[in-house]
């Protein structure tokens, strides 16, 4: 058997192993957040938003769609490769992987690989609850999926670097708590940054979520507050960065190996 | 080192290996050991000596600071994947995750070293059931005891078929019963021509299943050599016998010291070049009469307390 085709063997039994654990657990992975943005819904989306109304020729709930879905995947891709690999490490199963013969890609590219499917299976559950509240159609269904894949691999990439470097379950808690959170609250998925006055505008444009959830917002809603282009281009160059970062944190065993 | 064919070159050869830690301690300090192909292999020495290091290193989850080590001629250092591909490890700690199913974190395993999944399950189902754990195949793997534990991990290493047999003290705190059977099938796939290197705390064990015999400590080999050849050198051993009746003062024999330990039991020490019919005929002549014997301690536990003591001893003289 060449290389190539028992790493394709190892690549395959991570992503399963992955992803029959999100299933195992879907009480746990796919149900709560689909609560948690129906609440924003509601509450933010009817109630408060009904009273906002239009933005850029949008209703307010129609407006916060977009952001919430890539608000979803981006917490999940995190939570769940932090919190698995986390769990290997913390249980030491992380070993069964670093003995076999296997390149560092294919344990990264596993471990991604189940975080995005959790995260795109989340992202389809809440587009559809959406639907319960407001009536939408994707205006570029590719640019959508592209947008919110390149969201969910480059959480899901950080969040794999967060558990290399973790030592205890407290570790994997505070990068979304003061990190990925006030940067999404902040990156416009409730509102336009042309809402905001100067200097906040251009401070806005330093966050790397605006670009994201702009970008989707472009695929679903056909509107954006930044150059859709560019900033697909910048999240192809994170993914490209924190992927290499990250084998090479592999290969250093950072966290793995003594 | 020089590249062997991995066909004749021996299971192992670990030549000058260096392990110091970030925190400074020196773990191993150059030390080397050959293990031939087919070999059990005993590899002793108390906490801390540097065993665990020393199987962290071979199976790549520790760097080592200097030297190297091949697994049938291949480089771990420099060929790490090839070598790997060589080896099943058994680690001292529980490391697979409990919440799993044996059956799939067999499968598992096999997946990470590139065995398509069909010949995974087949594989899976033969050694559960010669581990005698296929009852518990479907079962989460927390539910299982602590032996079933011990026996998934050498199923799960039996996963790759190595060539090379890793245990990290496999059977600390099993009891006897489940020691038996799992000597039972690591002794069978010897037979069948895997090497075997066994670390162990219970020297029983070693000495009964394994030919030869390295002992570390402090990072050094303090001996290495045939497990016949280690025993030939316990010049002296101690025998506890019972006798049928009270003995108030042993008697004084000669070239055996003879020690009373309680009314009816008595401790003989006796050099090996003293035959022990002459021991049982003096005894007869003063009137004892032995209903039952055994060893003080095991002799391979006698020898291993020597030596590390011994290793000990002159460090202290060395650092005075």
């Amino acid at each position: 058997m060449s290389n190539l085709s028992a790493n394709l063997v190892a690549y395959r039994t991570i992503a399963r192993r992955e992803i029959v654990r999100i299933l195992r657990i879907w009480t746990q992975t796919l149900i709560p957040p689909v609560i948690t943005i129906t609440l924003y819904f509601v509450i933010f989306g009817k109630l408060i938003g009904g009273r906002i109304g239009t933005i850029e020729g949008f209703t307010y709930m129609q407006f916060i769609v977009p952001g919430m879905v890539m608000m979803s995947v981006i917490n999940n891709s995190y939570m769940n490769i932090s919190s698995s690999f986390f769990g290997a490490k913390f249980q030491r199963s992380v070993e069964e992987m670093l003995v076999a013969p296997m390149s560092n890609w294919v344990i990264l590219a596993g471990y991604v690989t189940g975080a995005v499917a959790r995260a795109l299976a989340v992202g389809v559950l809440v587009l559809v609850v959406a639907l319960f509240f407001t009536n939408l159609h994707l205006v570029h269904p590719l640019i959508a999926l592209v947008s919110v894949t390149l969201g969910a691999i480059i959480f899901a990439l950080a969040g794999f670097i967060n558990a290399m470097y973790a030592k205890k379950f407290d570790d994997i808690a505070l990068v979304p708590t003061f990190i990925i959170t006030p940067l999404t609250y902040l990156g416009g998925v409730f509102y336009s940054i042309k809402m905001m006055s100067e200097p906040w505008q251009t401070i806005s444009r330093a966050n790397p979520i605006l670009y994201m959830v702009n970008t989707f917002r472009f695929g679903v809603l056909g509107i954006s507050d930044v150059s859709v282009g560019p900033a697909l281009l910048v999240m192809v160059g994170f993914v490209i960065a924190l992927g290499v970062l990250a084998v090479h944190l592999l290969k250093r065993g950072v966290g793995l190996r003594s | 080192m020089s590249p062997q064919h991995p066909e004749t070159a021996p299971a192992l050869v670990v030549d000058n290996l260096r392990k110091t830690y970030g925190n400074g301690v020196e773990a191993l300090k150059g030390i080397s050991l050959t293990v031939q192909q087919g070999d059990f292999f005993a590899l002793l020495g108390p906490n801390g000596a540097g065993k665990s290091t020393l199987i962290g290193i071979l199976s790549s989850l520790v760097s080592s600071t200097g030297g190297d080590a091949r697994i049938f001629g291949i480089s771990v250092n420099q060929q790490r994947n090839e070598a790997m591909k060589l080896i099943g490890l058994v680690p001292q700690e529980i490391n697979f995750n409990q919440f799993e199913k044996p059956f799939d974190i067999c499968v598992n395993e096999a997946g990470f070293y590139g065995i398509p999944r069909k010949i995974a399950a087949v594989r899976a189902e033969k050694y559960l059931k010669e581990l005698r754990l296929w009852d518990k195949a479907y079962h989460q793997a927390r539910e299982l005891s602590g032996g079933m534990k011990r026996r998934l991990m050498i199923a799960r290493a039996m996963m790759n078929e190595p060539r090379l047999l890793i245990l990290d003290e496999p059977t600390a705190g099993v009891d006897i019963e489940i020691r038996r059977s799992m000597w039972h099938f690591v002794s069978g796939i010897n037979a069948a021509g895997t090497t075997v290197i066994l670390t162990t705390h219970y020297l029983e064990e070693a000495e009964q299943l394994c030919r030869n015999i390295a002992i570390i400590d402090h990072g050094t080999i303090v001996e290495d050599t045939t497990m016949k050849r280690l025993l030939a050198k316990l010049d002296v051993e101690t025998f506890v016998l019972d006798t049928a009746e009270p003995v108030s003062t042993p008697p004084t024999l000669d070239g055996i010291a003879l020690r009373r330990v309680d009314e009816r039991t008595l401790e003989a020490e006796i050099a090996r070049t003293h035959d022990l019919n002459s021991l049982f005929a003096a005894l007869s002549a003063h009137g004892i009469t032995v209903t039952s014997m055994r060893n003080k301690t095991n002799r391979l536990e006698e020898l291993f307390v020597r030596l590390v003591e011994g290793g000990r001893n002159g460090a202290k003289e060395q650092a005075a």
